[in-house]
């Protein structure tokens, strides 16, 4: 759309910037503030420079807890975005189906986050729970509070039940999207399965794709609630993720000035992919 | 929507087991949302002591119990006060900023935006302290309010976006043709213009509420009592005699069922919202 140069616009815009700055800006402020300084209580800070960075760029906790993430991130795209294709590919096309898998697919994203821990922590409790009382009578060793890779385990699935449908809902989307015609010159060119979801779906997938892969990303790697609630971050440390550990220097230690230098190095990295997200928005606007 | 796709992409033996593939995700989906409905139906003794698929012995003793306890069930008029409150400021500071956005260009408009968006992606842990402090300094700690301003941190960008990806699909002619027609623009915007994208409106609305409805951290950093949400008050439920499952169970269960009744609404647009009104 052809938009007019109008510098009035920015009248309209005002409140949303008084709102965010508010809510956005001003803790930011402090947060770099805290950052560079130091103190030893009684509100008297020192100058610390750039000392709390070194700090936390030097330290085992925050690489450990960084890969972690990362860790985390990938193997929940891994299993999310292609399961997400293959099922929003089998869903039904139109009737009283569409509906109904639409709602109860959704259900899960609008469970408050910390329901959603609790949902899973009773879920595999080798005691009162349906999945670790099953793999307790299947004789197969479980217990996501003492076993590391059981904690890991329990997270992913967890994740993968809680986001799966995200990217169900984007693909369908993008498949509803394509018109009828280009499936009947498949027909009658004879194009086999493979080559239809290869050469029409794909490529009309494309976008809700990296949408899909992009947001699952950023929220996977803001993780803070759900193993809050399963794990707390272990066993040992074995789940504690960026933003645990955060809460953990923040608010638990009060560690004001490594809590703060680690949450801007955490915003630059976010800050990052933001601006990924958004060249990829903005270009894929362009060229539809 | 619904281009009649079945003609050509399942191949004749995929046809039938199709079905099987969405079935067994949605299984998969309800079984531990079946579990918690379960458990929120049992005693604690049968929780704990048997192991049952259904409850041999169904009572509400678990939800009375939420029911009859102000310190439970004035959760939910919390947590509902201050999502409603952030649903409404987001969408009304939005609405104008949307539409300046997908009809105007201005100085800075691309950064400003691109600004907003890292406001939606920002950590909320990042952001835990210094908001508690902001909000010490003005004394509203612990009110419906600042939980509300809060969220619009991510609400207000969600909400701008979202919208801004409706209004572009709306043509500019029609804001012409109602300026020649002689109607103001308050008028205009109000009579013609909020009609036409009420669809959009209303997803908008829907994402504020859920992204409010199931934040945590955030809003249990900001209050203590008075305004603190039911799913803070959830994670105490911890009593004398041991973890009490059974009210644990119902309370989740009862936090599921606003956002079970909003999404048969909005079940067409779900995908447009997440991807920030841009499918």
């Amino acid at each position: 759309m052809q938009k007019t140069w109008n510098n009035k616009a920015w009248f309209m815009v005002l409140p949303v910037l008084v709102l965010v700055a508010f809510s956005a800006v001003i803790p930011l402020m402090t947060v770099v503030n805290y950052s560079v300084q130091d103190t030893f209580g009684n509100n008297a800070f020192f100058w610390a420079g750039t000392d709390w960075f070194t700090d936390v760029l030097q330290s085992d906790r925050f690489w450990d807890a960084l890969q972690r993430n990362l860790l985390f991130s990938g193997i929940i795209l891994a299993i999310e975005i292609p399961l997400g294709i293959l099922i929003a590919l089998n869903m039904p096309k139109k009737g009283l189906g569409v509906p109904v898998c639409l709602v109860l697919m959704a259900l899960p994203l609008l469970i408050p986050w910390n329901v959603v821990g609790t949902i899973w922590q009773v879920f595999g409790r080798v005691d009162i729970g349906l999945l670790g009382y099953t793999m307790a009578a299947l004789g197969i060793q479980y217990n996501y509070v003492n076993n590391v890779f059981d904690a890991w385990v329990t997270l992913i699935v967890m994740d993968i039940w809680h986001w799966t449908s995200l990217v169900v809902l984007l693909c369908y989307a993008g498949l509803a999207s394509i018109p009828d015609a280009y499936y009947q010159a498949a027909k009658i060119d004879g194009a086999s399965r493979w080559a239809v979801f290869r050469y029409i779906q794909l490529p009309k997938m494309k976008r809700v794709l990296l949408i899909a892969f992009l947001l699952r990303f950023m929220d996977s790697f803001m993780i803070y609630t759900e193993p809050f609630v399963i794990t707390g971050g272990g066993p040992g440390n074995a789940t504690t993720f960026l933003s645990i550990d955060l809460v953990k220097t923040a608010i638990g230690q009060f560690d004001l000035g490594p809590a703060a230098a680690l949450s801007l190095i955490y915003f630059l990295i976010i800050l990052l992919l933001s601006w990924i997200f958004y060249t990829v928005m903005t270009n894929s606007d362009a060229q539809t | 929507m619904t281009t009649a796709t079945q003609s050509a992409p399942m191949a004749s033996g995929g046809v039938r087991l199709s079905w099987l593939v969405p079935t067994l995700y949605i299984l998969f989906l309800l079984l531990p949302i079946y579990w918690l409905v379960n458990m929120s139906f049992k005693t604690n003794t049968e929780i704990t002591g048997t192991f049952s698929l259904y409850p041999h012995d169904p009572t509400l003793r678990n939800y009375a119990v939420i029911f009859t306890d102000p310190s439970w069930y004035k959760g939910y008029i919390n947590s509902i006060i201050y999502v409603v409150m952030n649903t409404v400021i987001a969408v009304s500071v939005a609405l104008p900023a949307a539409y300046a956005f997908s009809r105007y260009r201005f100085l800075g408009d691309k950064h400003l935006f691109f600004w907003l968006l890292t406001n939606r992606m920002a950590p909320p842990a990042v952001f835990a302290l210094p908001f508690f402090q902001l909000y010490s300094a003005f004394g509203l700690i612990d009110t419906h309010i600042a939980v509300a301003l809060a969220h619009c941190l991510f609400n207000v960008p969600l909400a701008v976006w979202i919208l801004e990806g409706f209004m572009s699909g709306v043509p500019k002619e029609i804001d012409e043709t109602a300026y020649i027609d002689g109607y103001s623009f308050p008028k205009f915007f109000v009579k013609i213009y909020i009609p036409l994208i009420a669809s959009g409106i209303g997803v908008a609305a829907f994402f504020c509420f859920m992204f409010s409805w199931v934040e945590l951290l955030i809003a249990r950093t900001l209050t203590t009592t008075d305004a603190k949400p039911i799913a803070a008050i959830m994670t105490r439920t911890v009593s004398a005699s041991g973890m009490d499952w059974g009210v644990l169970a119902a309370a989740g269960v009862l936090t599921i069922i606003p956002g079970a009744i909003v999404i048969y609404f909005v079940r067409n647009y779900i995908a447009k919202g997440f991807a920030l009104g841009r499918v």
